[in-house]
């Protein structure tokens, strides 16, 4: 498409307001990181490295980021089961209710977290389960399952159905086929869906706050009690830092995938 | 239970009693409640009740295809020789009939308990292995060992001409060395049956002829029976034992490929296999002397002067040459009737240039063909 130059700086215009928008708190987070004063005040008054140290001391903080890592890796493996051999039911097989189960599947994700939580807190209450990683790990699964499951799906739609076909041809059962042939398939659909499941549940703190219970922190629980002590702030930003840092290698890693495996079926 | 196990230990030798494939009373009914093998139609509703929505693709088939037959199953798209193919593959399970291979009722058996391999149109190759692994594929999931696995692999890719490929992955061939893989991953397994859909289909006109007789001299070599799907006539005439046309779902006529063309069961079959010159009512009266319906294939008239005498084992009528289309090695005259109706007739340009043929345009003429080349045309 042509579009005429004012159309375009128009564009260029906006686009850079839009990065502003989005990065400019990222950048101010990273300056008062290295800022020596405990306080927030501006213009910073030097640059020091003190605050990682004090970071890295505090077991509070190993502790949540070790719960958080548990907790995500734990949701997302679940997810990825649950919501493959879902989406392969849906995509695969016309069962009654077909639509329905998809439509519920869905759902979750587009509940208030609030919802969710509560409903998910009555119910191990109702059934005596303890409130800890273990219910922390539900809580992530519902929309970490959803992530997956539209990742899947989206894939199986692409995928042609005939090498299935002809692996069930040539004397393969249904286990066998999906293992060589459809798994192979959906690989860089439950790669990237993974990523983005582990990527949603490692900062998620509603559904979190619901389902933790007392003894057990999160690294957002974490810092949401943090900044409630003004004296924390700076550590606060310290730890923020880092999970931004982190954070950007798995959706970096997401995007190349996703991006990769386009170029790939269109040859 | 492996369908190797259940292979009796010579192959053919009730060739003549048992039909490699039999179908009876072969139904498929698509959007009928709990038959949706189909992914992707997007359709909801799986409730069955709108009888309407749904498609009789096959609407009822008997069949008896041999042992070691070259059959092609011929009609134009949408006529269900693909739906039939599937059934017999296992992909669909019928709505009503039976289906069974050499004797045995396989009709509720999922496709890898079945002694059958296809051979799809788009050619279905796994895209992550490279060729030799695609080949492969059926011996490794069948657990043939190794060594014997290689030895017949190598085979396979020698029959296809793919020497020196085998590391190849599908997306590093072209169209006909992907055909000739799929054909390789097939016959590797050494089925009884080999299903065939539009093999050819996505090939060039050159490539196609080269493959129509590869693929022949391969069916005979190996003596496995091919049911061939394709809706190009000139294919099937030229490739098979015998052939089914199919339309609507039904089979029109089953027969050797003279049978099919010079005597046509049905106005159908004329019309789709060969050149529809058919003679009825009145036209048939005058020129024939008959009631019914005739069909005179185009090579077997003769363009005359219009005061030639015909010979007394002779038809002939009188025509006006309303169209002329120069073909090379043929011309082909398309008549307008005195007595109504048109005649198609080729003629081999074996004296004749191009300019004179063209020049024939708007002459009077007489056509004659002998009687015997009249054939009468069951009516449906
Ligand atoms: N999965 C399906 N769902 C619904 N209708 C189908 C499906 N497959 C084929 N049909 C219909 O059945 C009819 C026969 O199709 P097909 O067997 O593919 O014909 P052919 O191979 O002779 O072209 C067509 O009208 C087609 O639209
Ligand atoms: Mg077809």
């Amino acid at each position: 498409m042509v579009e005429s130059r004012a159309v375009r700086i128009a564009l260029r215009v906006v686009s850079v307001f839009v990065m502003t928008f989005l990065y400019l708190p990222l950048v101010i987070l990273a300056i008062y990181a290295f800022n020596p004063s405990r306080l927030l005040v501006w213009p910073p008054t030097g640059f020091t490295l003190g605050w990682f140290a004090e970071a890295a001391n505090n077991p509070a903080i190993s502790v949540a980021v070790v719960n958080s890592l548990i907790v995500g890796a734990l949701a997302t493996v679940l997810a990825l089961i649950l919501g493959t051999l879902a989406a392969i039911a849906v995509h695969r097989y016309s069962f009654f209710g077909r639509q329905t189960i998809s439509f519920f599947l869905v759902l979750p994700i587009a509940l208030p977290g609030v919802v969710t939580g509560i409903a998910l807190r009555t119910s191990f209450v109702t059934f005596g389960i303890d409130f800890g990683l273990f219910t922390i790990v539900v809580g992530h699964a519902t929309f970490c399952v959803v992530i997956v499951y539209n990742n899947v799906v989206a894939r199986l739609r692409r995928l042609p159905r005939s090498p299935e076909e002809a692996s069930a041809d040539l004397g393969a059962d249904m286990w066998t086929t999906f293992r060589r042939i459809t798994f192979p398939g959906l690989g860089t659909a439950l790669l990237s869906g993974g990523l983005l499941a582990f990527a949603l549940s490692f900062d998620e703190i509603i559904v979190t706050n619901f389902t933790a219970g007392a003894g057990t922190q999160t690294i957002p629980m974490w810092i949401l009690a943090a900044i409630q002590r003004p004296t924390e702030l700076p550590v606060v930003n310290v730890v923020a830092l880092v999970l931004v840092t982190f954070s950007i290698i798995p959706v970096y890693l997401a995007q190349r995938i996703s991006g990769g495996a386009a170029a790939g079926v269109s040859r | 239970m492996t369908p190797e196990a259940s292979r009796p230990p010579t192959r053919g030798e009730a060739s003549s009693a048992v039909a490699a494939v039999r179908l009876e009373g072969l139904v498929k009914r698509f959007g009928d409640a709990g038959t949706g093998a189909g992914a992707g139609t997007g359709a909801g509703d799986t409730s069955g009740s709108a009888s309407a929505d749904t498609v009789l693709a096959v609407a009822g088939i008997d069949l008896d295809i041999a042992d070691g037959e070259f059959f092609s199953m011929l009609g134009p798209s949408g006529s269900g020789k693909t739906t039939t193919l599937r059934m017999i593959a296992g992909f669909e399970l019928p709505t009503a009939g039976r289906i069974l291979l050499h004797g045995e009722d396989v009709t509720d058996r999922p496709p890898f308990e079945r002694d059958v391999n296809t051979v799809f149109q788009d050619y279905a190759l796994f895209p992550h292995m490279s060729v030799a692994d695609n080949v492969a594929y059926g011996l490794v999931v069948r657990k043939v060992p190794g060594p014997e696995r290689q030895a017949r692999v190598a085979d396979a890719l020698r029959m296809v001409r793919l020497e020196g490929y085998d590391r190849r992955r599908p997306g590093q061939l072209s169209g006909g060395q992907r055909q000739r893989v799929a054909l390789a991953r097939a016959l590797v397994n050494r089925p009884r049956v080999l299903l065939l859909d539009e093999p050819l289909g996505a090939l060039d006109l050159k490539l196609r002829e080269e493959m129509q007789i590869e693929l022949k001299a391969i069916q005979q070599a190996v003596g496995i029976t091919f049911v061939y799907v394709t809706h190009d006539q000139q294919e099937a005439l030229t490739m098979s034992d015998r052939l089914a046309v199919f339309n609507r779902g039904r089979i029109e006529q089953v027969g050797t490929p003279a049978d099919v063309y010079e005597r046509p069961a049905t106005r159908f079959v004329a019309g789709f296999v060969g050149t529809s010159n058919l003679l009825s009512g009145e036209t048939a009266r005058a020129i024939v002397g008959g009631s019914g319906t005739f069909t005179v294939r185009p090579e077997k008239i003769r363009l005359a002067e219009p005061d030639s005498q015909p010979a007394p084992d002779e038809a002939s009528a009188m025509g006006t040459i309303r169209e002329v289309v120069y073909l090379g090695p043929d011309t082909r005259y398309i008549v307008a009737l005195d007595a109504g109706g048109e005649l198609v007739v080729t003629q081999q340009n074996i004296a004749t240039s191009s300019m004179e043929a063209l020049s024939a345009k708007g002459r009077t003429v007489r056509l004659t063909w002998k009687r015997q080349h009249n054939l009468p045309v069951g009516e449906e």
